[in-house]
């Protein structure tokens, strides 16, 4: 089975030479250290944007969360600031994943299977999903979306002095729905990114994927990385395996 | 800075449920501030007096060919003075004199002191998201408390009167206490005190409700001022500063003193509503992925070992 010697290894071309991710025998390299890396600057800089904002969203959470940060008055002062960082981080994401993001024909297809996707009636995905579902690119694009929500009515939230009562209470309501559609997002991503599919949280730490999961979950994307066919391989496996599967 | 014993609080912003210490404890009348823009001549002895109670630093003003101090009140000061200028009309209706244009009317000097009007239903404290930065007492005044103020500047948002002024260094806001100290100690506020020609007056909501009416009933009565009252707007359930105008239809001319003040809606049916509902469902989403775990289980990668059995729906 798997060796436990490094047998490839991927060269550290993107952001010049930067890091290291080793690929094993029947593994397959998913994320590269640069799309790891801006993950987790967009991870982190959400997670304090949004826990510092929440403390001011509602009374109920604002005495739980206030003081994570040091107390109102630094909530308030720090909120922005994590938003800015939070945008910055986006714009690297939004660069790297721009184009492999891109909303097809294919995506209109796997939602209309949305239902047994979640009940998990089908155990592997159609030929046609690539590198990222249509569930995951949704995802994407709600956070770039909301991320340009949330700078305009951040700016106007911040400086209310410079735009006007009307502008800010305008923005008050927008900042906060961006901010429950985000919040709800960001409960779904962290289950399907850890508990709902087994071996896909490595693909974000370490980068890389087994094929197993590669041809289960991503067959399109299989198939376009490693020139294989991914129904095949998953037959040989099962073949493999023994009888009684 | 203040007697607890005289100063009841009837709400806290930002306060989650909970009683409210004090609430209800005693019986306290609701306070008032009276000012009778007919009888007042414009001395600005009441700002004078606010900035000396208050012990606030002064600052250059700016001079735009008015009597008016400065355009709007600032952090370190509550409240000013506005002067305008108006026509009145034979039966003492007033309307705006517009620069350029012929005056066709009588030539009217009115003045407003314009300060924090402490509504009934302030909006600055419904917008507030911090625990107790501001609080309402029992007798009607809104205070704010700068420890636990931010600096968000949502009050400022939800103020109709745009009173709150925010203090760029100390990254708080300010504005008139009513004198909350001074009157927790039985006095008036420092304003009424310095008045010299008794237009402002304080007392309970109830009497000088009545002394403003029977004034407004007078002026129509006897001098000529066919649409006098009372301004004490319904749209905020009513305030605890109080003015007699001229004409009361037309209280825009007082230096932009709205006829129906407005809390912007999303600190009242959003806030208080559709948001802590918004709370609620994303609470269930966590809820939803938990017992989707526990009810459908992961997605394994395939080859999974051998199945033994599948058992579907309940059981």
């Amino acid at each position: 089975m798997a060796s436990a010697e490094p047998l490839r290894r991927v060269p550290p071309t993107e952001h010049g030479g930067f890091g290291r991710t080793v690929v094993y025998e029947r593994e397959v390299l998913r994320h590269g250290v640069g799309t790891r890396v801006v993950h987790w600057l967009v991870a982190i800089t959400f997670v304090l944007a949004l826990v510092s904002g929440f403390a001011m969203f509602s009374p109920w959470l604002y005495m739980w969360l206030a003081p994570l940060f040091g107390g109102g008055p630094l909530t308030r002062l720090l909120h922005p600031w994590f938003g800015i960082a939070f945008l910055i981080a986006m714009v690297f994401l939004l660069r790297n994943w721009r184009d492999v993001m891109r909303w097809g024909a294919d995506d209109r297809r796997w939602l209309r299977r949305l239902r047994s996707y979640v009940t998990n009636e089908e155990k592997v995905e159609p030929e046609y999903v690539g590198k990222f579902n249509a569930g995951q690119k949704i995802w994407f694009w709600t956070m770039v979306i909301s991320g340009v929500v949330f700078l305009v009515t951040g700016i106007l939230l911040w400086l209310p002095g410079a735009f006007g009562r009307t502008a800010a209470w305008i923005s008050y309501f927008f900042h906060d729905l961006a901010a429950l559609v985000m919040l709800g997002g960001f409960i779904i991503h962290i289950y399907e990114g850890t508990a709902a599919m087994p071996g896909t949280f490595r693909s974000m730490v370490r980068g890389t994927v087994t094929e197993e999961w590669a041809w289960t979950h991503h067959p399109g994307w299989y198939r376009e990385t490693t020139g294989r066919d991914p129904a095949a391989d998953r037959a040989a496996a099962e073949r493999e395996q023994g009888p009684g599967a | 800075m203040f007697d607890e014993k005289t100063l009841q609080i009837r709400s806290i912003s930002a306060h989650p449920g909970g009683a409210i210490p004090g609430k209800g404890a005693q019986r306290t009348l609701e306070v008032c501030k009276l000012m009778d823009t007919t009888t007042c001549i414009g001395c600005k002895a009441c700002e004078v007096a606010c900035v000396e109670w208050n012990d606030l630093p002064f600052e250059t003003t700016t001079f735009d060919n008015t009597y008016q101090t400065m355009p709007d009140p600032r952090w370190n000061f509550w409240q000013l003075m506005r002067f305008n200028e108006v026509q009145r009309t034979d039966d003492g209706s007033l309307f705006a004199l517009k620069p350029g244009e012929e005056q066709t009317g009588t030539l009217m000097w009115i003045f407003r002191k314009d300060q924090c009007m402490h509504c009934a239903d302030p909006g600055c404290l419904r917008a507030c998201p911090a625990d107790g930065a501001i609080v309402q007492y029992e007798n009607g005044i809104v205070d704010f408390q700068q420890d636990n103020c931010i600096g968000c500047q949502l009050c400022v948002s939800g103020c109709p009167f745009n009173i709150p002024k925010f203090n760029q260094t100390t990254k708080k806001v300010y504005k008139c206490t009513l004198c909350s100290d001074r009157v927790g100690q039985g006095l008036e506020p420092a304003c009424i005190k310095a008045c010299p020609t008794g237009c402002l007056q304080f007392g309970t909501k109830e009497e000088m409700k009545h002394i403003a009416e029977n004034r407004a009933q007078q002026l129509r009565e006897h001098y000529g001022f066919s649409k006098a009252g009372v301004w004490d707007p319904e749209s905020v359930n009513g305030t605890h500063v109080i003015y007699v105008l001229h004409d009361v239809t037309q209280p825009e001319l007082y230096g932009g003193l709205p006829a129906k003040p407005r809390i912007p809606v999303v600190y009242t049916a959003w806030k208080y509503f559709l948001k802590p509902l918004g709370l609620a469902t994303t609470i269930l989403g966590v809820l939803g992925v938990v017992f989707h775990y526990v009810s459908y289980g992961p997605k394994r990668p395939q080859p999974e070992p051998p199945q033994k059995e599948e058992i579907r729906g309940q059981r």
